[in-house]
């Protein structure tokens, strides 16, 4: 990479909070709920509405069960951080601001190819799209980088700007090495060093058994409905201490019910026509939200 | 003379969208500078990964003067219209001139200074740019395909003052995002300035340069390996848009890999990697190499990055590997099948293994009329698809059919059977190649006739530029089939088999429409009796009428005849827009062919539809036309079939026979009757025997007789039954010349 000794996983992470708390991110830890994307977090789809400023990085470990590969696959896995920066309204300079962190974990731009290549970026479940790119080095996407133009069906404006670094395939990049499990996760001289997969490779083989044999259909089916009827109930019937429709824990039901979504989905227990009702129903919820916290968010203005 | 200088600098713009927008950046200057009166400006624009830039030369500095002569009110129009014309020219009326009758007013305007024209022009350009998608940044309320970041613009040498939501325009530019980075914005006086300023910050601005660049560049690195780089028109054009300073860099690939089809391998470095394949040409196949357009002139000669990118390349073609291995492990096909049927094709057409079911029963009713096994094409159709559901068309939808004909092999099938699933989607462009194997062209015609009834019979069909199903690909795909084969077949009979396929299959839709037909048609039946009406469809609906009639059973009769209407009343709603619009199809391949369309016209005219004896009769009439001999009959029936028309209008006219040789009749009449019972014996043995350019000589011959007759003799004779006679003779022409073709749709 450089002359400098890589970053190991772990200093990677550091070094990013760092960077981005020197640019005035709130440095928020990941959301106690499982999701697929650090989009997802409130912290990111939430604050993106409403006409506040807002400034936030985190990681998120994000899940997608259907990606689960039992640890055999050198890069795929079903369990992995995000690293995910959102700046409301987006900075100028927002791609100088990302390439300077890009600088910070060690990646030379006079001698690696870095790029932005054309894509648009989509979430049917949340209802939200933006126009970017998928950032390269090197030919491989390190990051994804959006102008957020809209979430749960409404504006976005301000328009946010929404950096997602895949930590481990840039940890891969900056470290040189092939397989995931590989990766130094501390520093290797340290007398307690691990690699990834000391730290997660039973974590991928139990998780994937158990999403892909051993999740009951039939449970997930019925808690998927339990969190649906929740969250609307939530979101519709009950007030806070101010009067407040309570968004914040109805979008947690949104968010565990999509999950349960995710790993149905992964037992192969959704046709494909039930596929797209299922997103339906889950942005329905996601767009309520939405709609729900930017009114708030007007009014508190 | 002055000129104009228009950098619009924003972030990344997408590939693929910077050629139109030069074009369209190009159009909309064009036309705004003709409105403003200078039409003949020379325009140049260029598009690159973060600039869009416009150059006018050949502009004066300010419009010309302009004078005209307005009309105003008549003299003697009521005081009120005089006085407001007046206010709309700003005149009185001393000013004005009398004329005929009329007052007329001489306005002249002082031309703007086209600094001044320029402002709300580029204005107008920015906010109204038709980028496929726009978004929107920051607090900004300018839409643009990416952040704008600067407005450069400048007459003759002079920034011109704008502010468009915010963003000022200026004379500053800025070269290459890493390499030129260090000395930062540049001040810019004109195009020259500004193009060898970028050039020095390494940027390269015209698109064209950068293609060359990469190419020269590509085929040098190759070269000097002994190597030869797989040219790609299309990756070209998107790499060149993503480079501002392009650096062709050769890499290497794990060797291990080259036992992965070529395809494969190219798609995998094309699609994910936007990198160009390279060949061996000593070894007639892909080198273990790629080439990769960087960016950067890197500061190690591109050793490190060369290396990055081979890494990633092994991580895509890792996977690729897994998908072969996996897709190649025995019980491949069953597994695919068995997946199929959870896969929706459409949701009024059922399942893929519901279309796959159609296409098998209906590829094994074509094999016999292109010489092919039944069982065999039966197999085949029914294995065509399967790849569909295997992981390396799952990651690459574009290899469809292709890896199909790699997994047949592999399995050991037939090379017949795996032909056919490697060509089955032919012909997909007007230069793709056509299958002309047996088998093959069973399938892939079963294929496209399945995709044509029954999007038809859910009434999907193509309006306009709108045809998501793309069925006019697959109705010229059909008709290339058939005609490149020789394929003969009528077109109804295609069709009832395809029809058949549908009704007999499991597959709810075709069942459910035509029930939905019978019952808005007020028949009784439910149409639930997939097999029996494939069975009667098959055999010919008129033969089914026979064979019912003589069954000599009342019941059969009863039942099979009630069966029958139904099937035609169907088949009369769903038929005639299909053969319409394969005759569309076919019409436009003939003209591209460089057929006149009414040639076509007049062949169509006849109700064939079988379409190789179409096109035959259509090259036997354009020769034929192009012959004195035809171009003069062609008069000759012109006029007969006038005078038919008008003597029609008069009175009926004589029934239809032979003319005689009438006592007393003039030579070129009793001439006529010898040509046309000489003739009409051979139009018809030619016609049997299909050689339309036979039939077209023994037209000829009339044409002597039918010119001298015309000069000769006069039809309408006082006599009643020379006439009549006369008349017959013209209705004997215009007949006969009406089995070979309509003539009366030929124009010339």
């Amino acid at each position: 990479m450089s002359d400098r000794k890589p970053l190991s996983f772990q200093d990677l992470i550091l070094t990013l909070q760092a960077y981005w708390s020197r640019q005035g991110c709130v440095l928020l830890q990941p959301y106690d709920i499982e999701v697929g994307a650090g989009t997802l977090h409130p912290a990111t789809v939430l604050r993106a509405l409403g006409p506040k400023s807002w400034k936030a990085a985190y990681v998120q470990p994000s899940r997608r069960p259907g990606d689960g590969r039992y640890g055999e696959n050198p890069n795929r896995l079903q369990h992995y951080y995000q690293y995910q920066v959102i700046l409301k309204p987006n900075p100028s300079n927002l791609q100088d601001l990302y390439l300077g962190s890009l600088a910070a974990i060690g990646i030379d731009p006079m001698l690696h190819d870095i790029r932005f290549v054309e894509d648009d970026w989509e979430n049917p479940t949340v209802g939200a799209w933006g126009l970017g790119w998928e950032v390269w080095c090197d030919g491989m996407e390190v990051s994804q980088f959006t102008y957020m133009q809209q979430v749960g069906g409404l504006d976005v404006d301000p328009v946010a700007g929404e950096l997602t670094y895949g930590l481990e395939r840039l940890a891969m990049y900056v470290q040189g090495v092939d397989n995931v499990y590989d990766l130094a996760f501390n520093d290797p001289q340290s007398p307690d060093f691990k690699t990834y997969g000391e730290v997660f490779l039973e974590n991928e083989r139990q998780m994937s058994a158990y999403n892909f044999e051993y999740a009951d259909v039939d449970v997930l089916k019925r808690q998927f409905e339990d969190m649906e009827r929740q969250a609307m109930r939530i979101l519709t019937e009950s007030r806070g201490p101010q009067g407040q429709a309570l968004v914040l824990p109805a979008y947690d039901h949104v968010l565990k019910a999509s999950h349960l979504f995710n790993v149905m989905n992964a037992r192969g227990a959704i046709a494909v026509a039930e596929r797209a009702s299922y997103i339906g129903r889950i942005r329905d919820l996601c767009k309520a939200c939405a709609a729900e916290w930017q009114k708030q968010q007007a009014g508190a203005a | 003379m002055p000129q104009l200088l228009l950098e619009l600098f924003s972030e990344e713009i997408p590939a693929r969208m910077q050629g139109n927008a030069a074009r369209d950046l190009e159009r909309m200057a064009r036309e705004r500078l003709a409105e403003a009166g200078f039409a003949d400006s020379a325009i140049r624009t260029f598009a690159g990964p973060r600039r869009l830039t416009l150059v006018v030369d050949g502009l004066p500095a300010a419009q010309a003067d302009r004078s005209e002569e307005l009309k105003g009110p008549k003299a003697g129009a009521p005081p009120q219209a005089m006085e407001g014309f007046l206010r709309k020219v700003g005149l009185t009326q001393e000013q004005l001139v009398e004329r005929d009758g009329v007052w007329f007013a001489t306005v002249s305007s002082k031309g703007k200074g086209t600094a001044d024209l320029i402002a709300p022009m580029v204005d107008q350009i920015v906010r109204n740019f038709p980028w496929p998608k726009s978004m929107k940044w920051g607090t900004c309320t300018l839409k643009w395909v990416r952040p704008l970041q600067r407005i450069l613009c400048l007459f003759d040498g002079t920034v011109v003052p704008l502010d468009i939501e915010g963003i000022k325009s200026g004379d500053l530019s800025e070269g290459h995002r890493f390499m030129g980075a260090e000395r930062g914005a540049f001040s810019v006086r004109d195009f020259d300035t500004y193009r060898a300023g970028l050039a020095s910050r390494y940027v390269v601005l015209e698109a064209d340069e950068r293609k060359r660049r990469i190419l020269d560049g590509a085929r040098a690195a190759c070269a000097a390996r002994g190597l030869e780089l797989v040219e790609d028109e299309g990756l070209l054009e998107e790499v060149s848009g993503l480079a501002e300073w392009p650096v062709p860099i050769l890499g290497d690939m794990d060797p291990s890999f080259l036992d992965l089809p070529p395809e494969v391998i190219r798609t995998s470095m094309r699609t994910h990697q936007k990198y160009f394949a390279v060949r061996d040409p000593k070894a007639g196949r892909l080198a273990p190499h790629f080439l990769v357009v960087a960016n950067i002139e890197a500061s190690d000669g591109g050793a490190a990055l060369a290396a990055g990118n081979a890494r990633v390349l092994s991580a895509r073609l890792n996977d690729a590997r897994f998908f072969w291995d996996e897709d190649n492990k025995p019980g491949n096909f069953d597994r695919w099948l068995g997946k199929l049927k959870g896969v929706t094709f459409h949701a009024k057409l059922g399942t893929m293994a519901d279309r796959v079911e159609r296409i098998a029963a209906l590829a094994s009713e074509i094999a016999p009329l292109v010489g092919a096994d039944p069982a065999v094409a039966e197999m085949a159709a029914r294995l065509a698809k399967a790849d569909l559901a295997s992981g390396m068309v799952g990651e690459f939808p574009e290899l469809q059919g292709l890896m199909g004909g790699y997994y047949a092999r592999a399995a050991k099938l037939d090379n017949v059977v795996a032909d056919a699933i490697h060509d089955h989607y032919r012909p997909q462009g007007p230069n793709d190649v056509v299958p002309s194997a047996s088998v093959s062209v069973s399938v892939a015609l079963a294929d496209k006739l399945d995709t044509l009834v029954s999007f038809f019979a859910i009434d999907e069909k193509p309006t306009g530029s709108r045809d998501p199903y793309a069925l006019r690909r697959a109705a010229l795909g059909a008709i290339r089939i058939i005609l490149e084969n020789g394929v003969r077949a009528p077109l109804d009979r295609l069709l009832s088999a395809a029809l058949a396929a549908a009704l007999e299959s499991e597959s709810p839709l075709a069942a459910e429409r035509f029930a939905e037909h019978l019952s808005a048609e007020g028949y009784t039946s439910t149409g639930r009796e997939g097999s029996l009406m494939a069975d009667l469809l098959r055999r010919g609906i008129s033969d089914g009428w026979d064979r019912t009639r003589s069954s000599g059973s009342q019941e059969t009769e009863f039942f099979d005849g009630q069966r029958l209407l139904e099937l035609e009343s169907y088949c009369r709603t769903l038929f005639p827009p299909l053969k319409a619009f394969f005759a569309d199809r076919l019409k436009v391949q003939l003209r591209d062919e460089g057929k006149r369309h009414d040639l076509v016209d007049a062949v169509f005219a006849l109700g064939d539809d079988d379409l190789v004896r179409i096109v035959a009769r259509v090259e036997a009439l354009d020769k034929f036309l192009a012959t004195e001999d035809g171009a003069n009959l062609l008069a000759g029936y012109k006029r007969a079939a006038n005078i038919l028309r008008s003597e029609e209008k008069k009175g009926p006219l004589p029934e239809a026979g032979r003319a005689l040789r009438l006592p007393g009749a003039p030579a070129q009449e009793i001439t006529l009757v010898a040509a046309l019972t000489d003739a009409t014996p051979k139009v018809e043995t030619a016609l049997a025997a299909e050689d339309f350019a036979a039939a077209m000589t023994a037209l000829a011959a009339l044409r002597k007789p039918v010119d001298a007759f015309f000069e000769d003799v006069m039809v309408n004779s006082s006599v009643p039954a020379e006439r009549d006679n006369r008349l017959r003779l013209l209705i004997q022409v215009r007949d006969l010349m009406g089995r070979v073709a309509d003539f009366s749709q030929i124009s010339r």
